[in-house]
């Protein structure tokens, strides 16, 4: 009953906080002077074309540019009717991306989902790589395998992710006939979703997987090295040997519980980090995420497709923070049972 | 009859490093009670882990042999693979610690974590581990046993949190029960009781105990046999009585020396002056509010202190005593300012005797920068009082740097002086505290406070972390600055035994309420308040005539509402501290 208020009580708190970042994102985009189409009407004057222009002075009334600030963005986000009545975020209309001519919500169509596809894929793999490395480095500290896991890890720390991907294509062609760059095969962009297009995606998605995820990876296994570190001094992890317990079911049930809460509390952290971080990487790899587009959409001022994918890895975060807090209060009853009486 | 547990020749080493324990022998019999007595660093703590074969990674059992004849024959601890001394941990042998609350784990119910040692040894299901967890935890004493076992240890007060301790060491029925300081953390009536329980269990199932422990009073109380270490070595062992009442070996005389016990038979005391006061506490009251967490629950208010009129005359001791939760503490922290008072208290401080008195909690900025300055204060833990990063040096002159007294030198030599005062060396001051041990840290805290040149010093528990020994030390220190430079003291503490010894005055409280107010001798030879003679009865003296009495400390410590109808209190109804006679107060219905 508590967690599920909790969840309803954490999921407004993320509405709100929503709103206040979309009025972030919204004054952000506007602080630099000029838009999009008030820059194109200056070059196209210039050139003389008045056609052009024409269409230009059109689009601004279209989309309300020629209105004051704050009307633009209660018109942008859907709270006051616009040009074409109210049709802002809320009722599902992304805007109109100048630059390519093209409604937002076609040019980042599936890109939003390949996207949030393959930033999950690198979170399930720092988690997969990070946890029995970091429990198996802290029980076994300062052994070979305590080394030789921190040793790999700073590696994957400080190489550079596009040599990493470079390195990881070319091996992996040679080797394993793994496909290079793209999300998929050519032949299946803009298909409905078949068994050869997902098995296609899936071998697409091996190399940038482990390239995004493996800086993160050895950070996390370090944090968690330390975390369980901590704990296995603690009188408690005496206690269950006292008891007769086996090594590796004592480890489990815990000292990992405990030093489980921080790896938790990461979720939403990693989230925002990899989709940032990963722009530089699909550019490298041309995968056909979202993050080249936002690098386009914020260089040339095109404010309604930047606003929105902006407004989209927002989004991410905070669900990836709600995950991790309602989890964090299902995993430590000291969170949950905070304010009860004892 | 052949021992329990014998112990041959044990020596055990970290690292390269020399032993730390050196041909230890002792045996335990079943049923008899074998205590390790020592201070911190005496290697009593690594040889009882030693039999459990739960030492830290680095330390290694070097030479000797750890031999169980238990009921399954005869097994050479020292010899047998992991694999069967994890049969052994738990199930023949098993070990409740010291600090209850970081024993247990913290995300696990208590009755997981005791079942849990079913579930391995007896490979209980957990139905039938429940059952036996139930029974068990019925007679560790748990009110309600089922809601026990779905809580958390967070949710247990301390004596509770170790009362599961022993439900998880007891529910296999071991045949040997290694007890590491079990009460150190704990109130002293919750102490007496759970050393009760210990022994009955004992008594019951006739298993075998080891108590490690540094306190000679609770020797007394509980064992046969014992074995006193210091330094890695036996000093003295054998029976209890004949050790105790006459130790033959100069430590084991030292030991008994330092112990400080509640004097025997003291005689009635002259009530204190009142005519120079410097800190006067009036009618103060201290409510706390804490938040339910729900719009639809009111918030719980909870009276940390409850109209406390206490008067410290000038160059006293005055000894306010009590048990965790008591208040004591809000109170000293009230008497220094650092919190205001329930509207309606007032606390006045007369710097000289001259002076006109100085309401504390109306001060301007210029009174409170003096104030500052006349009041000083020791705390409870000289290892997380003292910055690791910062010099002795600095440590000690940043006070006066702060109120911008003296010159660099001037300050330097104030503070050279001052480990003169406090019997350390001046070499000292340029060192960090790692350096120093715990009682050397207490005297350079103790410096550190008396650098301003202070009137009065609020002592928060000076003493409890420290061995008896160095208590012993660090207590004639402060009687002999006190005496040398015509300090006042208040001084916190929860041990009788050291308020004996140092105070003018003694205020016991509880729950927020002064009970009993007299001079230690007067409360020692006449205590009236149920509590005050159950403190008294709980205190362990290390004199084998005088056991805990456990009836009166089960009358006195339980809740006010189960004490005699003269003394009870509600909410509501309080009844008022009287006179009974010249200097002895007693709150009680007349």
């Amino acid at each position: 009953m508590s967690i599920l208020r909790y969840a309803i009580y954490r999921f407004g708190t993320m509405l709100l906080t929503l709103l206040v970042v979309s009025a972030m994102v919204f004054i952000i985009i506007n602080l630099p002077p000029g838009d999009y189409l008030s820059n194109q009407i200056a070059e196209l004057q210039a050139t003389g074309q008045s056609a052009g222009v024409a269409k230009a002075e059109f689009l601004r009334k279209e989309y309300a540019l020629d209105r004051p600030l704050w009307e633009q963005y209660m018109i942008w986000v859907g709270f006051m009717p616009g040009p074409h009545g109210f049709s802002g975020l809320i009722q599902g209309n992304f805007g109109w991306s100048f630059e390519f001519d093209r409604p937002v919500r076609d040019i980042v169509g599936d890109s939003l989902w390949l996207t949030v596809l393959v930033n999950i894929a690198a979170i399930v793999f720092v988690y997969a790589v990070s946890l029995p490395l970091g429990v198996i480095a802290a029980a076994r500290s300062r052994t070979w395998v305590d080394y030789t896991s921190a040793f790999v890890g700073y590696l994957g720390l400080a190489t550079p992710n596009f040599l990493l991907a470079l390195i990881l294509y070319y091996y992996g062609r040679k080797y394993l006939n793994i496909p290079i760059g793209g999300l998929m095969d050519p032949v299946f962009e803009g298909q409905p979703l078949t068994w050869d297009k997902f098995k296609s995606v899936m071998v697409h998605l091996i190399v940038p997987t482990i390239v995004i995820g493996t800086a993160g990876a050895s950070a996390m296994m370090q944090r968690l090295r330390a975390n369980m570190l901590d704990e296995l001094g603690k009188p408690y992890v005496e206690t269950a040997v006292a008891k007769g317990m086996a090594p590796s079911r004592m480890l489990a049930k815990y000292p990992l519980r405990v030093a489980f809460n921080p790896f938790v509390a990461d979720i939403g952290n990693l989230l925002p980090s990899m989709v940032s971080g990963s722009v530089l990487v699909s550019v490298v790899m041309g995968l056909q995420t979202i993050g080249p587009t936002l690098l386009t959409a914020l260089k040339t001022q095109d404010q309604f497709l930047s606003g929105f994918i902006l407004m989209f890895v927002a989004l991410l975060t905070l669900i990836g923070t709600m995950i991790s807090d309602v989890l964090l209060v299902l995993l430590d009853p000291r969170i949950r049972y905070e304010g009860r009486e004892a | 009859m052949t021992p329990l547990l014998s112990v041959e020749n044990l020596s055990i080493g970290f690292g390269k490093g020399e032993a730390v324990v050196r041909d230890v022998n002792f045996a335990v019999r079943p049923g008899e009670t074998l205590a390790l007595v020592g201070e911190s660093g005496s290697g009593k703590t690594v040889t009882c882990r030693a039999v459990l074969r739960i030492l830290p990674k680095t330390a290694q059992i070097r030479t000797g042999r750890v031999t169980l004849n238990g009921s399954s024959g005869g097994l050479v601890l020292n010899e047998l693979n992991e694999r069967r001394m994890r049969d052994v941990r738990g199930n023949l042998v098993s070990m409740i610690f010291q600090e209850p609350m970081r024993s247990l784990s913290p995300l696990h119910r208590i009755g997981n974590q005791v079942s849990e040692v079913l579930w391995l040894h007896r490979g209980a299901s957990e139905k039938t581990a429940k059952k036996t967890v139930l029974e068990t935890f019925e007679r560790v004493g748990f009110p309600d046993p089922e809601r026990a076992y779905s809580s958390y240890p967070f949710e247990l007060s301390g004596g509770m949190r170790q009362r599961a301790m022993i439900a998880m060491a007891m529910v296999a029925k071991p045949e040997l029960l290694i007890a590491d300081e079990p009460t150190t953390a704990l109130d002293v009536t919750t102490q007496a009781q759970v050393l009760g329980l210990i022994k009955d269990l004992q008594k019951e199932t006739g298993m075998g105990l080891i108590l490690v422990t540094h306190d000679l009073g609770v020797v007394a109380n509980m064992a046969e046999q014992v074995v006193v270490m210091h330094k890695g070595r036996v000093m003295e062992s054998g029976a209890a009585e004949p050790l105790l009442k006459a130790p033959a070996h100069p430590y084991t005389q030292q030991l008994f020396n330092a112990a400080p016990s509640i004097p025997a038979a003291p005689e009635l005391a002259e009530p204190l002056p009142e005519d120079d006061l410097i800190l006067e506490m009036k009618s103060v009251s201290k409510t706390y509010t804490m938040r339910a967490g729900s719009a639809w629950k009111p918030d719980v208010l909870i009276h940390a202190c409850r109209g406390i009129d206490l008067k410290l005359p000038r160059g006293k001791t005055l000894a306010i005593v009590g048990e965790s939760g008591s208040g004591k503490t809000t109170a000293a922290r009230i008497a220094l300012a650092a919190e205001p008072p329930d509207p309606g208290g007032e606390v006045w401080f007369r710097p000289d005797p001259s002076a006109a008195p100085l309401a504390v909690h109306k001060m301007t900025r210029a009174e409170r920068t003096a104030f500052q300055r006349e009041a000083q204060m020791v705390f409870q833990d000289p290892y997380s009082s003292l910055s690791p990063r910062m010099r002795i040096l600095d440590a000690m002159t940043e006070p006066l740097e702060i109120h911008n007294i003296g010159s660099r030198e001037e300050r330097r030599d104030r503070a050279a002086e001052m480990l003169k005062q406090v019997g350390l060396n001046a070499d000292m001051l340029q060192r960090f505290p790692h350096a120093f041990s715990g009682g050397q840290r207490q005297r350079l805290s103790i410096a550190r406070a008396m650098m301003l040149d202070p009137r009065l010093i609020v002592c928060d528990e000076p003493t409890s972390a420290l061995d008896v020994s160095v208590q012993e030390q660090i207590l004639s220190l402060l009687e002999d600055i006190r005496d040398r430079m015509n300090l006042s003291y208040l001084f916190i503490s929860h041990d009788l035994a050291v308020v004996a010894r140092i105070a003018d005055e003694v205020a016991v409280m509880r729950q927020g309420l002064v009970v009993e107010q007299a001079p230690p001798d007067t409360l020692f030879y006449n205590p009236k308040h149920p509590y005050t003679k159950a403190l008294i009865a709980a205190q362990p003296t290390p004199d084998i005539e005088r056991p805990i009495n456990l009836k009166l400390v089960a009358q006195g410590a339980g809740a006010p509402d189960s004490w005699p109808e003269d003394f009870r209190f509600t909410d509501t109804v309080i009844p008022s501290l009287t006179e009974l006679e010249p200097g002895h107060k007693v709150r009680c219905h007349v």
